[in-house]
């Protein structure tokens, strides 16, 4: 019937165009059809947790580095030392407070005053105001990163998002933000660049404010971790997911337990139900 | 289909009870003695899978309800809260927005089983019809749930979704203005949707009680199609018949529920949602929750603005007159060899719509678009009324019981002569 076969004519032309119209327009990462490359992380797959030596570092990176510039608005000092976490302890947590001052206040005589951070408090803003920080970036205002991790993605195609599915791929923030972390390139010749602006291989547009913002040996690592930008983009990227998600590990922990009961309840309800039914004609 | 109880109370206590309020002997006609069709497959436990989603979302959604505020400059930080410091406020938060998916997915199945069985045919019309009313009551709680974390989609979401309704010729302006408690959406909007969306889940177990009613009124539909001849024949108690197989239905669906919450509880969601609302920035996509996306993309696919809104809310309405688009007397399509071929071309089309909405509205996208959306009116307008004229449909067992024996005999199983315990 015609109304079936020029159905299944647009069906086929839907297909075609799906594969072939991905267009680079998306406002997540993978500017110019690069894909960011998928790790192997220690918080990934069903037993997946974070590693505390990884987190620590990544802090490290976080606070000598990125925290010039960036808030992490929704990061306390205690939960520093909370479990799933870089396993600080309460002194070294308390330690890390007492280097900020903190604006508090108002006293008895109604002023603002300053006095050194304690494990209540959260991570102190590098700038008062948005305003501030533009004022000091070129006018781009850089991304608060208690929960950046998560509010970052990129295109994944068919039948890649349904796949996803099934191996629990969670990491789209963390490849992301790797990517651009270690994506920094010379512009190619056809590439204009706005002033103000670099060119980096996964940001969409490929034209970001941010500057390259670490280097091979910048910081020093303690542990015998390599100083390279790889390792600190993973490291930090790994720090930016705890913060996100701070109860990860309990998360899927809880859920292998839950899964566990569930299937042992699913399979001794389907023979009770058989039991039931095995008089009756159905 | 009531009014099968035997329920005799013992003893002088539920005797006193029974007198003044009956409802042991309520739930003893509805759950325990009610007749259920022995010829049931497990595409029926997705009522009790619902109704048990519905109380899954009003408990989760009143403790959240205890740790949120819907304030603009906070709703967000509240959010976060509930994800950080509450005691498992991560699993409770969790468990409602992947809810809310598994609430639609499991509804969706709900009413492409109804399509495909005539489970809206007479004398089905109006428990049908209160379907298709709690139906819009979730989208509409679905649509104020996902603006209350006040991400960016939620904000640019609610400002797509609320512009629509000033395409109301003469009163669209005003009427939106006055939903918007402003002139755009603000803190207003963001407090009246915490609200309503309070509200608007127990007008939905109100509704879902008068469908619970209407449906025990007549009985349930079956694969078959076929009324019920013989109670001791075609049907068993729900209980412990139903409530076995329902019980093992919804933990099965909870395996599915629990893969979500645990492993992928972002996977349904949009990272955008993860960047407070800022009203000076647009996303490049503004795209709505998965289980809009066919709405969408048919809304879309109209140029005019006021036509593409009737187009996305005909597309709803022209559900509840299915009862009488479909001409056919015959009520499964287990027996319409050419109406079933027709449904699953529906599905794809659905399935087609619900990715093209996702995509954005550029190109070859909009013209097949359109022609999906031509296609989903047509089966409803042109091509179910003409099917229950011209087609041909299979000879019908004579009763519910002829057709399990049958389906016995088929399996190679010996006919059994009478069945078990139910028939006598």
């Amino acid at each position: 019937m015609t109304i079936r076969s020029s159905l299944f004519g647009a069906v086929a032309a839907a297909f075609l165009l799906a594969g072939a119209g991905a267009p680079a327009l998306a406002a997540e990462g993978g500017g110019h059809d690069n894909r960011p490359h998928r790790l192997s992380w220690s918080f990934a797959g069903p037993f997946g947790m974070y590693d505390p030596a990884q987190l620590q570092r990544g802090f490290k990176v976080f606070k000598e580095v990125c925290a010039a510039c960036h808030s992490a608005n929704y990061l306390y000092f205690r939960n520093l030392t909370q479990e799933g976490g870089p396993r600080f302890t309460e002194a070294q947590a308390k330690q890390v407070a007492g280097e900020y001052q903190i604006t508090d206040g108002p006293n008895d005589s109604g002023d603002m005053f300053q006095r050194p951070g304690r494990l209540s408090d959260h991570w102190p803003a590098p700038f008062p105001n948005d305003n501030a920080a533009r004022a000091a970036n070129g006018g781009a205002l850089p991304p608060d990163f208690s929960v950046l991790a998560k509010a970052r993605s990129y295109h994944v195609g068919f039948p890649g998002f349904i796949t996803d599915a099934f191996i629990q791929y969670q990491e789209h923030g963390v490849d992301y933000i790797h990517a651009l972390l270690t994506g920094y390139a010379d512009a190619p010749a056809d590439v204009h660049l706005q002033p103000g602006l670099q060119y980096n291989k996964y940001f969409p547009g490929n034209q970001i404010a941010m500057p390259k913002p670490i280097s091979d040996g910048q910081v020093e690592y303690t542990d015998g971790a390599p100083q390279t930008v790889d390792q600190y983009a993973s490291d930090v990227s790994a720090f930016m997911m705890w913060m996100a998600e701070p109860h990860l590990d309990s998360r899927k922990r809880i859920g292998f337990q839950v899964m566990i009961f569930l299937i042992v309840l699913s399979g001794l309800l389907y023979f009770t139900k058989k039991k039931i039914w095995s008089k009756v004609d159905h | 289909m009531e009014g099968h109880s035997t329920y005799q109370p013992k003893g002088k206590v539920a005797q006193w009870f029974e007198s003044r309020l009956p409802i042991v002997g309520l739930i003893h006609s509805s759950a325990v003695a009610y007749p259920v069709p022995k010829n049931l497959n497990y595409m029926w436990t997705f009522g009790a899978i619902l109704t048990f989603m519905l109380v899954c979302q009003i408990v989760s959604g009143v403790v959240l309800a205890m740790h949120y505020v819907a304030y603009g400059p906070v709703a967000f930080a509240r959010v976060e809260h509930i994800m950080r410091d509450v005691s498992y406020g991560w699993l409770i938060r969790y468990i409602h927005a992947n809810g809310a998916s598994m609430f639609f997915i499991a509804v969706y199945i709900h009413m492409f089983r109804g399509m495909y069985y005539g489970s809206y045919k007479a004398p089905r019309e109006v428990l049908w019809i209160l379907g298709v009313i709690i139906y819009l009551l979730m989208m509409a709680t679905g649509f104020m749930g996902y603006v209350l974390p006040w991400g960016q989609m939620s904000f640019w979401g609610a400002t797509v979704i609320t512009n629509l309704f000033s395409a109301i010729p003469w009163v669209g302006e005003t009427i939106v203005q006055w939903l918007w408690g402003g002139y755009s959406v603000g803190d207003p909007t963001l407090n009246r949707f915490f609200s309503l969306h309070y509200l608007l889940p127990f007008m939905i177990a109100g509704v879902v009680g008068l469908h619970i009613w209407a449906l025990h009124h007549v009985g349930q539909n079956n694969p078959d199609g076929l009324d019920i001849k013989s109670v001791a024949k075609d049907t068993v108690p729900f209980t412990p018949y139903a409530t076995i197989k329902d019980t093992f239905a919804m933990v099965v669906f909870l395996i599915f529920f629990s893969w979500f919450i645990f492993y992928i509880p972002n996977y349904l969601g949009h990272s955008d949602n993860y960047i407070p609302a800022n009203p000076l920035s647009t996303p490049a996509h503004i795209v709505p929750e998965w289980y809009y996306l066919p709405f969408y993309a048919i809304l879309r696919s109209i140029p005019d603005k006021l036509g593409g809104v009737l187009a996305m809310f005909g597309a709803i309405v022209v559900l509840a007159f299915l009862p009488w688009l479909d001409t056919s007397k015959v009520r499964s399509a287990k027996y319409r060899p050419l109406f079933r071929q027709f449904f699953w071309v529906f599905v794809v089309v659905a399935v087609g719509l619900g990715y093209l909405g996702s995509q954005p509205a550029e190109g070859g996208y909009v013209i097949v678009s359109r022609i999906f959306t031509a296609y989903y009116f047509i089966h409803f307008l042109i091509i179910l009324p003409l099917l229950g004229l011209f087609e041909r449909p299979k000879p019908l067992p004579a009763s519910i019981a002829d057709a399990v024996l049958a389906k016995g005999a088929k399996g190679g199983a010996a006919v059994a002569g009478a069945a078990g315990p139910g028939t006598h």
